[in-house]
């Protein structure tokens, strides 16, 4: 692999940006929050597939935590109504917390996994939650060209 | 515009106070000096019809009128009933009914403030890499095809729990909406599990203030029942004293708190029973009246969002995890930020020319459209300029959600919408007869908006108006017998 870079910092100042890949939501199961975990063809030389699955699943994971109905989140609601929803003035929503802890396991993964690789993830909060946007750098000093996009990945089946 | 454009290349100040101008609607007027230095917050360049107050804390819908006379309604008569109904029901009966009464009434308060002030689940637009990339996904799906052929509606199949679901495309936001998600053309928003915008309220009605919007209808309608048989209790222990007339006579706010609560309490009651009904068939206001789970459209057909229950399904709906609002309207814009293009800063009824031309310079299939592309050349040439202004655009014509592009299915979504939320105002005008004033505005936008809409679907599909009105049909005789 031509781009290797040892940290974000490198990533951003030397490597400019060729191409973005958007993991769309699967909606199979609803309305919750739920990425695809189908490898898009633009990633195949870039990364291997087991880490993407993996980040992928853990996200899932996590969202699934964070929009989970059942005792914890019963009794959070109960305990907002009584107090006029006040209750949210001092202390956080789950669903906040859990947010936190996945924009700390995507910075955490992009500092592992994927700036080494020249590819940075976006927290999806940032894009409404509806994509999961990877951006695909190349070394400025290279003269590859964008990684293939013009094959399409098929969506949302 | 494009005047302007060759003005900005040659001299910088004008630029400047071009941009100026350009950013009038939506900040507070800066000197080109100060403004450099001082970064936006997002709620300033928000590209939907929303109103924002306290920083971006408070986000409201554009025409808040009706809701002003909801907190005037209440306040009054709640005052009303504590200032002259409550001493002597305290000292006669007991000290608890003032204070029931107070807590209801705090309740109701907080539950109205906090259903009107928040955001109800608004999905942000698409940034321009991710319009592109689903622009592109489309053409590859649909293929090719020759000019004068107008490409099919943009839709996905998606299968949930067993049942097909078409996820639509929105033309305004450039996004396939989620499940259950729907176009307000009142806010020009996709708002998330939409329900229906609410004007008493001020706001729409979605994800994020459902429970809110329920728990205020249903400690309203105990409210309004506490206050009307106090009232009269007041009156009758009154006149069983001093006799009928002179018990008036002592209490003459008596009777205003009864005719207002007399009027209001049909509808409120009334709407707190649908609003139970859909909370344990978990539907949305908007599916129940288009009858999207009815078992009358197939045999097959069922609710994919149920939890087979109602207990479970009332308590995913009011006591469920609290999703965090996705357009952070206090973050600061950041210069390398992909703005979304803001296609809404004015109002009037002009054609929707820009979000065409912007879209036949991402598909040529588009250049068959009738539609003139004079925004064409200054659209592309402010998409070069950086920073959050190139988004804004000095006239931006009010772009109906219903954009008469490319699929009549959006469009028929669009003008459902507007269909679903004038008849709420329907609903609602039957108790607010005595007091005349409410009808001019709500029935206002309503036919400015069914007017908006019919005129450019007459462009297209015929046929999708006869349906159209049959549903109209079948959604008025769904609220009356509610």
């Amino acid at each position: 692999m031509a781009t290797e870079f040892h940290n974000l910092q490198e990533l951003r100042h030397s490597a400019s940006l060729a191409n973005k890949v958007f993991i769309q939501r699967d909606y199979t199961d609803g309305t919750i929050c739920k990425f695809q975990t189908k490898f898009p063809s633009e990633l195949d030389s870039r990364i291997e597939r087991t880490l993407f699955e993996d980040t992928v699943k853990t996200l899932n994971n996590y969202y699934a935590e964070a929009e989970k109905i059942g005792g914890q989140s019963y009794l959070e609601g109960c305990l907002a109504c009584l107090t006029v929803y006040l209750i949210f003035l001092c202390i956080e929503t789950r669903y906040e917390k859990v947010l936190k802890k996945i924009s700390r396991y995507i910075q955490e993964q992009n500092e592992k996994i994927y700036a080494p690789r020249g590819l940075l993830i976006t927290d999806p909060l940032e894009r409404g939650m509806r994509v999961i946007e990877i951006s695909v750098y190349e070394d400025r000093g290279s003269s590859g060209s964008s990684s293939g996009s013009s094959t399409t990945s098929s969506s949302g089946r | 515009m494009t005047g302007n454009m060759h003005l900005g290349v040659e001299e910088p100040i004008r630029e400047c106070q071009y941009n100026q101008i350009c950013t009038h609607n939506s900040s507070p007027m800066n000197t080109p000096h100060t403004k450099k230095r001082k970064s936006k917050r997002k709620w300033q360049v928000f590209p939907g019809r929303n109103r924002f107050y306290c920083n971006g804390r408070i986000m409201m819908a554009k025409q808040t009128g009706v809701f002003y006379l909801t907190m005037v309604l209440i306040l009054v008569t709640s005052g009303l009933f504590f200032a002259f109904d409550c001493p002597f029901l305290a000292s006669n009966l007991t000290p608890a009914i003032p204070a029931i009464g107070g807590v209801l009434f705090v309740f109701v308060m907080g539950m109205l403030l906090r259903a009107s002030f928040s955001d109800p689940g608004v999905l942000p637009r698409a940034t321009p890499e991710e319009a592109a990339d689903i622009e592109r996904q489309i053409d590859a799906t649909n293929g090719p095809s020759g000019p004068g052929y107008r490409p099919p509606p943009r839709t996905r199949e998606v299968l949930i729990n067993g049942q097909t679901v078409k996820l639509k495309y929105c033309f305004t936001c450039k996004i396939f909406r989620p499940p259950r998600a729907s176009h307000c053309s009142l806010c020009d928003n996709c708002v998330e599990r939409f329900d229906h915008h609410c004007p008493w309220v001020g706001n729409c009605v979605g994800r994020r203030n459902y429970r809110f919007f329920y728990l205020f209808i249903l400690s309203l309608s105990f409210l309004t029942l506490f206050i009307f048989a106090f009232v009269i209790t007041h009156v009758i222990l009154r006149s069983n004293r001093t006799g009928f007339l002179s018990a008036l006579r002592d209490s003459p706010a008596s009777v205003l708190e009864v005719v207002v609560c007399f009027f209001s309490v049909w509808s409120i009651v009334g709407l707190s029973g649908f609003h139970t009904y859909l909370i344990s068939s978990n539907q949305t206001t908007n599916e129940d009246i288009k009858g999207s789970w009815s078992s009358k459209r197939g045999k097959g057909n069922y609710n994919p969002y149920s939890y087979g229950n109602f207990i479970t399904n009332c308590c995913a709906a009011l006591c469920g995890p609290l999703p965090p609002s996705l357009i952070d309207r206090r973050g600061f814009v950041l210069p390398d930020t992909p703005q979304p293009a803001a296609q809404t800063n004015g109002t009037g009824a002009c054609p929707p020319n820009q979000v065409q031309s912007h879209m036949a310079a991402t598909n040529p299939l588009l250049h068959s459209q009738p539609i003139i592309l004079g925004g064409g050349p200054t659209l592309q040439a402010k998409s070069s300029l950086g920073g959050p202004c190139s988004t804004l655009s000095p006239s931006q014509p009010s772009l109906p959600s219903s954009i008469p592009g490319l699929s009549c299915g959006g469009e028929l979504l669009a003008l459902r919408d507007s269909e679903i939320h004038c008849h709420h105002h329907l609903h609602h005008q039957h108790f607010i007869s005595p007091e005349e004033t409410p009808s001019p505005p709500t029935a206002l936008p309503c036919a400015t908006h069914l007017g908006h809409h019919v005129h450019p679907a007459q462009l297209f599909n015929p046929v999708s108006q006869d349906s159209l009105h049959e549903d109209s049909v079948r959604g008025l005789v769904k609220l009356s017998s509610v």
